[in-house]
């Protein structure tokens, strides 16, 4: 183990292996994190920084100009990942089920074929789907024609009432190998010997997976929805990449991490704010931090963990 | 085993569901890709079929390559993504020995610290990081964003590499040091290559968000020098978007070299995750 602890000396070999990454860590990642949280406390006033406290967070909730595009976009998230939970979570578990199969031929090559969405940029799958739901290309409608659903057909990226939840459809149709890969692992370690114990008690087929495989890997679940949570709420490449930064239409799809970038950086006729930019950053951090918790402290102890 | 599990019409719906699934994954993908190489009379008369002798056209390409300086894109991306993932696996892995290896006063609270990072997300501090890079004249250098990527992936780095780095055999580093071995070589010849796996699982989690990302192109480093293949992309459909074939080039462009990156990786790529996340 370690050298003897001669504890009036440093070990300077220490102190060098950690210095690196201890000094990029805190200089580019928890110093501006905080210093954002600070500056969310200022504003400029003529060029000069001012404090002002929580006058900021007064504005972003109370002043409707601001508070109903927060309120807005803070909503939107919350549906954005509504759809990612009750989409992405049955579909992965459902192909991770299947694919855990004991000697189901391919499996390597569907598993790797599923999980090619989930490499690309989201620009591209932005881009790349709103050429296919586009009614000028009319790739959607030709498909939905030749099975006999035209009628569905709608802009769905134009509609303001649909608009949302296609994006967030798209995020899930990439994402959807990361919970299957996970679920999937969960379930190679579910030792043989149990499920045969089972079947012995003639707990076969599908009540072998709503009784005994699903509870040994809720812990799993719970680790994807939190993933989930914090990719959701600082999500913004593909709402951008797919609707610009007005998050169209009405901004309808407009997220939090939208609303950052538009606050922070400006657009069109407004100017960038920094500081109000950094209120929202704070929301956000607030936000993530509020599930990070209640997943670790509500969540997670209260799970078993099963060990074999 | 029994045959309660090998039903043949399970089987049957098994594939079905997989086969119709995969479809739906790589569908877009293959629109994409063959409509690219069409005429722009093709790409909307027959959308669903490959391109032929008399409906294949490069003039897609011919527009990016004219208009977009992908190539360069491409290096910017090759450069922020293999120094970013050095820096991660170099600066991680020290970190991560010294927290496994050695016991000292804040050892766990060092290793808490640099847990931190690993659910809260980096983009929160982007306001105060672009004050920082602006005040140290980084804007628009590839630098800013290796160093962002590089404190981003460091907390996951840290996390993988110690738990692995507690399994390596003490004999062999005590055996080391009664050599006469110093730390730092005990470190980088004999710990460093039997972590190699965990580093490679590392490395490819790291390199997909790295190389896809947009908001830190998009804010840290959007001159046209530096823009990565992802901004780069983004930049150059938004300017045409009305011109379908170098639209649906551009994106095969941004498409087909992480496609082969994945061709060639997958296997350690699915095998990373699966074994990550047994813990």
């Amino acid at each position: 183990m370690a050298a003897p602890g001669k504890s009036s000396r440093i070990r300077w070999h220490i102190v060098v292996f950690l210095a690196p990454a201890v000094l990029v860590y805190t200089a580019i990642m928890i110093f501006p994190l905080f210093n954002t949280l600070r500056l969310a406390l200022y504003t400029e006033v003529d060029q000069v920084r001012v404090f002002v406290g929580l006058e900021n967070f007064r504005t972003l909730f109370g002043d409707p100009r601001w508070s109903d595009s927060f309120w807005n976009a803070l909503g939107n998230n919350f549906w954005f990942f509504f759809i990612h939970m009750i989409v992405q979570n049955p579909i992965g578990v459902l192909l991770a089920a299947i694919l855990s199969h004991p000697r189901l031929r391919f499996a390597a090559l569907y598993r790797s074929a599923i999980f090619t969405p989930t490499i690309l940029a989201l620009v591209v799958v932005g881009f790349a789907w709103k050429l296919i739901l586009s009614p000028i290309w009319g790739i959607a409608p030709e498909m939905l024609d030749a099975i006999g659903l035209k009628f569905l057909y709608a802009p769905w990226l134009g509609k303001e009432e649909y608009a949302l939840t296609t994006l967030s459809l798209v995020s899930v149709w990439q994402f959807i190998g990361i919970p299957m890969m996970l679920i999937y692992a969960a379930l190679l370690t579910i030792p043989e010997e149990i499920l045969e114990a089972a079947e012995v008690e003639g707990i076969t087929g599908m009540s072998a997976f709503w009784k005994i495989k699903l509870p040994l890997i809720l812990p799993s679940i719970g680790i994807i929805s939190i993933l989930t949570f914090v990719g959701n709420f600082n999500a913004f490449d593909l709402i951008y990449a797919a609707q610009g930064a007005l998050a169209g239409p009405d901004f309808s799809t407009d997220i939090l991490g939208t609303f950052l970038y538009r606050t922070f950086f400006g657009f069109q006729l407004q100017l960038g704010d920094p500081h109000m930019g950094s209120a929202i950053a704070t929301a956000m951090f607030v936000i993530i931090l509020i599930g990070v918790c209640i997943y670790l402290f509500g969540i997670q102890t209260r799970m078993r963990r099963y060990q074999f | 085993m029994t045959r309660a599990r090998r039903n043949p019409l399970n089987v049957g719906l098994m594939h079905g569901i997989l086969i119709v699934y995969t479809m739906i994954a790589l569908f877009p993908v293959f629109v994409i890709l063959i409509n690219s190489f069409k005429t722009r009379r093709a790409i909307f008369r027959e959308p669903l079929s490959l391109p032929d002798a008399d409906t294949f056209s490069l003039i897609g390409y011919q527009t990016v390559m004219r208009q977009g300086d992908f190539f360069g894109y491409f290096q910017n991306s090759m450069i922020v993504t293999v120094a970013s993932l050095f820096f991660i696996l170099l600066f991680g892995a020290m970190a991560a020995f010294a927290l496994a290896e050695y016991r000292f006063r804040g050892n766990t609270l060092m290793g808490l610290y640099l847990a931190l990072g690993i659910m809260i997300p980096i983009r929160i501090g982007t306001v105060a990081i672009l004050e920082l890079m602006v005040s140290t004249g980084l804007v628009n250098t590839l630098l800013a964003l290796i160093l962002v990527y590089t404190a981003q992936g460091l907390p996951l780095a840290v996390f993988i590499l110690s738990e692995f780095m507690r399994g390596v055999s003490d004999d062999l580093k005590n055996a080391g040091r009664i050599d006469g071995l110093s730390e730092y070589t005990i470190f980088f010849r004999l710990v460093l290559p039997l972590v190699r796996p965990a580093m490679a699982t590392v490395a490819v989690f790291n390199m997909i968000p790295i190389w896809n990302d947009l908001w830190f192109p998009l804010i840290l480093a959007p001159a046209e020098e530096t823009k990565t293949l992802t901004l780069g992309s983004q930049v150059f459909i938004g300017q045409f978007v009305t011109d379908w074939n170098a639209v649906l080039s551009a994106l095969s462009m941004a498409i087909l070299p992480v496609l082969i990156l994945y061709v060639i990786f997958s296997r350690q790529l699915i095998r990373g995750i699966t074994s990550g996340a047994v813990k």
